[in-house]
């Protein structure tokens, strides 16, 4: 069944679009990722132009993480405090993309631009991940389960001035490192469409030494702000928000997170890594063949002058 | 005596070439709905003429159907530093969103160069691009790529030996428009050829229009870019959480 998107201007599947969403559901499931980062290049693969697969996504990340807010405030595993300081970061952060972004387009290397960000990005954080899970496997090998020693962050990070008691996550520490991350993540958020959740979780676990218990919930708190704002600025600014194409993505992607889930519960945290690092580095591996292999067509068609 | 071969020769052509185009197109309005897989268009007619078929020249037919223009960056890729980057850029002025070209023959058998560059018929010549920056030499492949790519997708079609006409008097044909349609005014032009001129020719057009939900949203989006903004992050939102709702409720029983 065709359906015709009105803001992409293309006919698409509609089942291709519910399968790729329930896809990277049932991986975002299994590995508690928001799946954006898998998202967007499927996206460019079938055919959607770039600028509308990145403000789409924002915009399916915003509805696809607004459930799993409202899971963790009831279990009030989320630092609102340090949610807060984050997302004015992540503003900040989400105008400064946009800007980028808009400016990149018009120069016509917004395409070189997100994709390198992925190539860069995923690259780095699946080999990181790779190792790090491979070396827990061996380590529960060897030593049949002994906790690995935490490292308690000492330093520079503490040395900051405009501290802040943050209780839910029983922290005190300047404000100036979580704002940092926020706009980082913001201005991710905004140039290639995804969430930021794999950049934030490990941030706020090893730069800001929180407890991991509330990380998730926090991030997910300060995503649907991010992308919220970003989705709207895409709106504003290129007219390239597609809501047909997000609500047909978001319902596949619902039904296939409540599987991944099912999924994940029955599978080791440490095999689940493993699986996720070496599927990051796949992307990561398309992507960059696509940049290093010479295009069969070296010319590509934009509008001119900016705009839509 | 000469002035009766003056008049003549006047009155001749008009009195052999007095052929004209009776159009009929199966549908003139083309509505791009939510459902919208492309669509067929039947283009047929009659040529009326007051005198007998002229003899010695086959009547050849051209029917060209042409999207809104608009002007289009043309990108080209090199690589720099490892890795393949757009480096040059040439704009074409005025390139068709669509363009189909159907003929009796094939196309450079029954137009005479001068006339297509007189009606700008086929396809090269339906695109108007007046100049490459200076330090772009090749600004015609550029062109080419162009219409390669466009022609790829379906949007500009050279559909020769595709139009049938019957005892010099019936023509007809058919143009498939592709799904990824954008709306406007397609212009539909009839061309009757003897010997590679264009003896007639006749203009119409098709409205291809979003209509319904895509027309809605469409407007919306452009004219109230704030308002669509909220309303999808809303609408997402609803559906995102209505949908783990009911697939919670689902598994409960």
């Amino acid at each position: 069944m065709l359906i015709y998107l009105p803001i992409a201007e293309v006919s698409v599947n509609a089942f291709l679009l519910l399968g790729l969403g329930g896809l990277v559901g049932v991986l975002s499931g299994m590995f508690g990722v928001g799946g954006g980062f898998l998202m967007t290049p499927l996206l460019f693969f079938i055919g959607i132009p770039p600028a509308v697969a990145v403000a789409t996504e924002a915009n399916q990340i915003v509805a696809s993480s607004f459930s799993g807010v409202l899971a963790h405030l009831r279990r009030k595993t989320v630092d609102l405090k340090m949610g807060t300081v984050l997302l004015i970061g992540g503003l900040i952060g989400a105008a400064l993309g946009v800007l980028v972004f808009n400016y990149l387009k018009a120069l016509g290397q917004v395409d070189l631009l997100v994709r390198l960000c992925y190539v860069v990005f995923l690259g780095v954080i699946g080999s990181l991940m790779f190792v790090e899970s491979l070396n827990a496997i061996r380590r529960s090998r060897k030593t049949a389960g002994a906790p690995a020693p935490r490292r308690k962050q000492r330093g520079w990070i503490h040395a900051l001035p405009f501290k802040m008691r943050f209780r839910t996550s029983g922290l005190y520490i300047s404000v100036i490192p979580p704002v940092l991350v926020g706009i980082a993540v913001g201005i991710l958020a905004a140039i290639m469409g995804v969430g930021g959740g794999f950049i934030m979780v490990p941030a706020m676990i090893y730069l800001l030494g929180m407890p991991t218990k509330v990380v998730v919930g926090t991030s997910l708190f300060q995503i649907i702000f991010v992308t919220g704002f970003t989705t709207l600025l895409h709106a504003t600014t290129n007219y390239t928000v597609d809501i047909v194409l997000a609500v047909l993505l978001l319902i596949g992607g619902v039904i296939g997170a409540q599987i991944g889930t099912q999924i994940g519960v029955k599978m080791k945290a440490e095999q689940l890594r493993i699986l996720l690092a070496i599927m990051v580095l796949a992307v990561c591996g398309k992507l960059a063949l696509d940049l290093l292999i010479m295009p069969a067509e070296l010319y590509s068609l934009g509008s001119a002058g900016g705009g839509h | 005596m000469r002035l009766l071969a003056a008049i003549c020769l006047v009155l001749m052509p008009a009195a052999v070439w007095a052929e004209e185009v009776v159009l009929g197109l199966s549908r003139d309005k083309i509505s791009i709905t939510t459902r919208f897989e492309g669509s067929d268009i039947l283009i047929f007619g009659a040529v009326k003429r007051e005198e007998p078929i002229p003899e010695g020249s086959e009547l050849e037919v051209i029917v060209t159907v042409e999207g809104p223009s608009e002007p289009v960056m043309v990108r080209r890729k090199a690589n720099r530093f490892g890795i393949w980057v757009n480096t040059d850029a040439v704009e074409v002025d005025a390139a068709p969103s669509f363009y189909a070209v159907a003929s009796s023959g094939a196309l450079g058998d029954v137009l005479k160069d001068i006339e297509d560059l007189r009606y700008k018929v086929s396809i090269p010549r339906a695109i108007r691009s007046v100049g490459a920056p200076m330090t772009i030499q090749d600004s015609e492949s550029f062109t080419e790529a162009l219409i390669r790519i466009r022609k790829a997708n379906g949007l500009y079609q050279e559909l020769d030996n595709t139009v049938a006409v019957d005892e010099q008097t019936l023509f007809r044909t058919s143009v498939r428009l592709p799904a990824n349609l954008t709306e406007g005014d397609y212009r539909t032009r009839i061309f009757l050829l003897r010997e590679g001129n264009v003896v007639a020719d006749f203009d119409t057009t098709i409205d291809v229009r979003k209509v319904g939900l895509e027309r809605w949203l469409f407007t919306l989006s452009r004219q109230q870019p704030l308002v669509y903004g909220l309303m999808s992050l809303a609408i997402a939102i609803a559906a995102g959480w209505g949908a783990s709702a009911a697939f919670r409720m689902l598994r409960n029983g």
